[in-house]
């Protein structure tokens, strides 16, 4: 099969494949691995971003009447903060993983698609420059990150703010899908001879439940986004009420989105806990099929939960008891992920490396997280604790104390895969250490502040309520956590600038992509593998009776790549064009739209007719 | 250096900790916070805490017996890279049912109580409750008692053991009511009536405040609740009854429900005494020449509904301006007159080029006003 004639010429035309470098090669790229490493700068960026905006919150909340920030510019930062760490920063920095990761794991060559792949990550880019041009004209979003109809309408909202929001979400939603799409086929279609489903790493089970999650969420945000988009551009009167509207219709919507959404949030952070806890305690994940369907348990529930962020609407009580419960059961698989992650440690020979630490912050973060959810999933409690910073406690503790410990020990993990370096070690802790006295500092008190009756969303506070005391520790807090990813992003600095130091395999792992050198080559695996259990690499060294050799780089000669191509970024190119020519129809007219519809047209048709390969 | 050689190591490392802690519990208790909603004042608020309480406690539990066993395992299991690979333990069932089991029976212990929460919260006040209509508007709220015809603003006057039946909704966009010590917030829609209540058991002055998201000054969209002994709120009552276009006659005071026609709307109010204050004239002709008579209302018995701005009736004898956020003193309401703008920027009431010396004269009026 291999020594076909289409083979050979192919063979021919890639033979060598010399390392690619040089502008272009990014803006052509369709190897997953640079895909990554290109999600994983931008998302970096904007979670610094958001975080530098966090700051700033702070500092106006850290003492009472304060006058650092105009509300107008509070309100901004705000509803900037959240969307920017949900959409541009938690998600895409999973959608690193899933690149770089989800292919070397399951031993494939690459994704299914690899230009989608590309066009994934050129819209999520323009989406989030859209989003945040919107500073520029002195106009971000300032209605919350979820948007509340009818403070959206244009006659609550007549400035360019909303419009940002909801196009901005609209693009990035598109680059969501796509990537959703991508990964779902990945997963089921490329995996390696043998590596049957229930023999994926945890990993990769968590990411494919994330994108079957995204599929069936993304579409009703994305319709509701149209109808917002409606009511502000041409007059329809969805969300507005003395049309005969219903803003809580907004809210349902963009719940039935937004819970879900959580989940989108924090399952490929479980992944990466399952994936670390094992190598570093060395010992198997215990209770694999749990965790499986645990994971899917908890999604398949995310979906019957959402109005427990609406219990305050005033429902009614069959509908109030309806979704507490729904909310008090996702609690049993939650529990019983937190039970087998201690079991998988219990009983191991834990070696204390900087990704350990995090993944074990993660748990110690997320128990919290999880204790103050079930908190307020009883409804006369959460009348009181709804809208309160009790509740920017709990989400805090979820997704920083969960999704982005989780991220950092992922990122710490797969550094040397990715990078071919070590990251230092005591940098490392450092990191570590200043994240975790930081987090706390900020965010735990919170929970105190809330249930003693600060609201969220406030840009000041008086006197005589007693909130100053600890909302000036927050302040403080926040400093330290901005302090301690100084120190990280230092570590990226210095290690950067030493050799490529890493070998294959630093941490004794269990998976696939320790099998390849660090960072892998554009091809991954020279010789696709064949896999006979779950931690085949354990098993392999098993084997063979201690460490495997350092695998060689090897020329690549005689396999198939796809060929770089610019389509997919000409056409998110145009795909922006048309939401940039929706903003401007008042100025130009539908010439905007028009523009951006015949590049977007241009560049699919281009993308289309390109020969493959 | 007495310290050094008297205290053990391990308990000086734990000095830093227990000041935190000392400051943290001090700043905790909930005697601290004028707004706290874990004081409840009301059969209400109690329903809810109580489940609170008791989740509070079973988290805690949970917590410890977590967290400890994660700390035991993390210092326990503490392994070097050349020791020998521990046993490999792919999972068991018999304890994956028992973590299955238990948290389910702890759900349930919560479950229960809630949903029994969930239905007595849901149920309709008694005949005989006080009924206030709340409305909540960009970044203020209306109280009208329709029962006694009483219009006020962001101060809500409560008779203490009578149950208070809230029905609400807003002007503009969505708002939350929200008075901690007595209830937990209800959120108000346009064209939705959402609905409250709850009895007092305590009185006093309480502070609450907008807990959903609504524009710029939502967090300057505060209330006050007075409560007041069933005597002290049937004063009020018969005062503000008299804060009427034509101040009905005592033994013509309308009981509940009848002589809501009266009003003929426009018509300023006099008060007995006040009018010989040269200020007080003065203001009364610059309410009218500013415009202010085109957003504010004077009158609080049968006054006119859908005024932008909030009723004044008895803004003299308020605590606060400004939706609950400036004390109310002759100093701040003058500057709030001459520059509501600077001291809550974005609020719909526009400078209104008011000077120093008529800013002074209004506030002589209203301040007659109580």
């Amino acid at each position: 099969m291999a020594t076909t004639a289409l083979d050979q010429q192919r063979a021919h035309a890639t033979a060598g494949h010399a390392e690619k470098s040089g502008l272009w090669s990014w803006l052509t790229t369709v190897d997953h691995k640079r895909v990554g490493i290109l999600y994983g700068a931008t998302a970096f960026f904007f979670f610094l971003l958001g975080g530098i905006e966090a700051i700033l919150l702070r500092i106006q909340l850290g003492s009472p009447n304060s006058t650092f920030l105009s509300p107008d510019t509070y309100n901004q930062l705000f509803t900037m903060h959240g969307t920017t760490m949900i959409f541009l920063a938690i998600m895409p920095l999973s959608a690193m993983f899933f690149n770089f990761m989800i292919p070397l794991m399951i031993g494939a060559r690459d994704v299914a698609f690899p230009r989608l792949n590309a066009f994934s990550y050129w819209v999520f880019l323009a989406g989030g420059l859209f989003l945040n041009s919107s500073f520029f004209f002195g106009a971000a979003p300032d209605q919350g990150w979820y948007g509340y109809a009818n403070l959206t309408s244009r006659q609550y909202s007549p400035g360019m703010n909303v419009d940002f929001w909801t196009l901005g979400l609209q693009i990035l939603g598109v680059a969501s899908l796509a990537a959703a799409v991508n990964f779902f086929v990945t997963i089921l279609n490329m995996r390696a001879p043998g590596m049957k489903l229930m023999r994926m790493p945890m990993f990769v089970w968590m990411s494919f439940i994330t994108q079957v999650l995204l599929l069936l969420a993304f579409p009703v945000i994305t319709v509701a986004l149209i109808l917002l988009m409606f009511d502000r551009f041409f007059g329809t009167h969805f969300f507005v009420p003395s049309a005969g509207g219903d803003p809580l219709l907004w809210q349902h919507l963009f719940w039935i989105f937004g819970h879900p959404e959580v989940y989108i949030l924090i399952l490929p952070a479980f992944g990466i806990i399952s994936e670390v806890l094992p190598v570093f305690s060395r010992k198997p994940l215990f209770g694999y099929a749990a965790m499986v369907f645990s994971g899917a348990f908890i999604a398949f529930l995310g979906f019957g939960v959402w109005s427990h962020h609406m219990f305050t609407t005033g429902m009614g009580p069959i509908a109030d008891t309806f979704f507490a419960l729904t909310t008090m059961l996702i609690a049993i698989p939650t529990g019983v992920k937190i039970f087998n992650w201690l079991g998988t440690v219990w009983g191991g020979s834990i070696q204390y490396r900087v990704p350990m630490y995090f993944a074990l912050g993660f748990i110690a973060m997320f128990i919290i997280g999880g204790l103050s959810g079930v908190m307020h999933s009883s409804p006369p409690a959460d009348l009181q604790q709804n809208d309160t910073y009790f509740i920017v406690a709990h989400f805090h503790y979820v997704l920083f104390g969960g999704s982005i410990f989780g991220l950092t020990a992922g990122a710490y993990y797969w550094w040397p895969k990715m990078s071919g370096r070590m990251l230092d070690e005591t940098l490392g802790k450092v990191h570590f250490w200043l994240m975790l006295i930081g987090f706390n500092l900020t965010f735990f008190p919170m929970h105190i502040l809330g249930l003693n009756g600060m609201p969220r969303r406030v840009y000041t506070y008086p006197e005589g309520l007693g909130f100053e005391t600890l909302n000036q520790v927050e302040t403080v807090g926040s400093l330290i956590l901005g302090l301690s990813f100084v120190v990280f992003l230092f570590n990226i600095f210095k290690t950067a600038r030493g050799p490529r130091n890493a070998p294959a395999d630093p941490w004794n792992g269990a998976t696939l992509e320790w099998a390849i050198p660090s960072p892998p080559q554009e091809w991954n695996f020279a010789e696709v593998p064949a896999v006979h259990g779950r931690d085949p690499l354990w098993e392999a060294k098993r084997e063979r009776g201690g460490p495997l050799p350092e695998p060689p780089r090897v020329s690549g000669e005689g396999i198939h790549l796809p060929n770089p191509s610019i389509w997919p970024l000409v056409a998110a190119v145009g795909l922006t064009g048309v939401m940039v020519g929706v903003m401007t129809l008042h100025i130009v007219g539908p010439w905007g739209v028009v523009v951006g519809l015949s590049i977007l047209f241009f560049g699919v048709y281009n993308w289309a007719f390109e020969p493959a390969g | 250096m007495l310290l050094r050689t008297a205290a053990p190591r391990p308990l000086r490392r734990w000095v830093p900790v227990l000041f935190l802690l000392a400051l943290l519990v001090g700043a905790c208790s909930p005697e601290h916070y004028a707004q706290t909603a874990l004081r409840p004042l009301s059969d209400f608020a109690k329903i809810g805490d109580d489940i609170q309480t008791t989740t509070i406690w079973w988290a805690f539990g949970v917590f410890v017996l977590v967290e400890g066993a994660l700390l035991y395992a993390i210092f326990r299991f503490r392994g070097k890279p050349d020791d020998p690979e521990p046993q490999q333990v792919h999972g068991n069932t018999a304890i994956e049912i028992v973590w299955t089991v238990i948290p389910a029976l702890i759900l349930a212990a919560i479950a229960v109580p809630t949903v029994k929460g969930i239905f007595e919260t849901s149920a309709r006040p008694p005949a005989d409750a006080l009924k206030v209509e709340v409305i909540g508007h960009q970044w203020w709220w209306e109280f009208r008692y329709p029962d006694l015809n009483l219009t006020t603003a962001n101060e809500v006057h409560i008779p203490v053991g009578q149950t208070v039946s809230f029905r609400m909704g807003t002007a503009d966009v969505v708002h939350s009511f929200w008075p901690p010590r007595f209830a937990g917030k209800r959120d108000v829609f346009p064209n939705r009536e959402t609905r409250l209540w709850f009895k007092a058991e305590a009185a006093g002055e309480y502070p609450g405040q907008c807990a959903e998201f609504c524009g710029i000054q939502h967090g300057r969209m505060a209330f006050r609740v007075k409560a007041q002994t069933p005597e002290e709120f049937q004063t009020w009552v018969s005062h503000m009854q008299t804060l009427g276009p034509k101040p009905p006659p005592a033994a013509e005071a309308p009981t509940a429900g009848d002589s809501v026609q009266v009003a003929s709307a426009g018509a300023s109010l006099r008060q007995a005494g006040a009018s010989q204050d040269p200020q007080y004239a003065t203001g009364e002709k610059l309410f009218q020449a500013k415009g202010c008579v085109g957003c504010h209302s004077l009158t609080a018995f049968n006054a006119p509904k859908g005024m932008i701005g909030p009723n004044l009736a008895d803004v003299g004898a308020r605590s606060y301006i400004g939706a609950g956020s400036f004390k109310n003193t002759d100093e701040t309401l003058a500057r709030w007159i001459q520059n509501p703008q600077a001291m809550k920027v974005g609020v719909l009431m526009p400078n209104l080029g008011v000077t120093a010396e008529e800013a002074k004269s209004l506030v002589g009026y209203l301040r007659a006003h109580q």
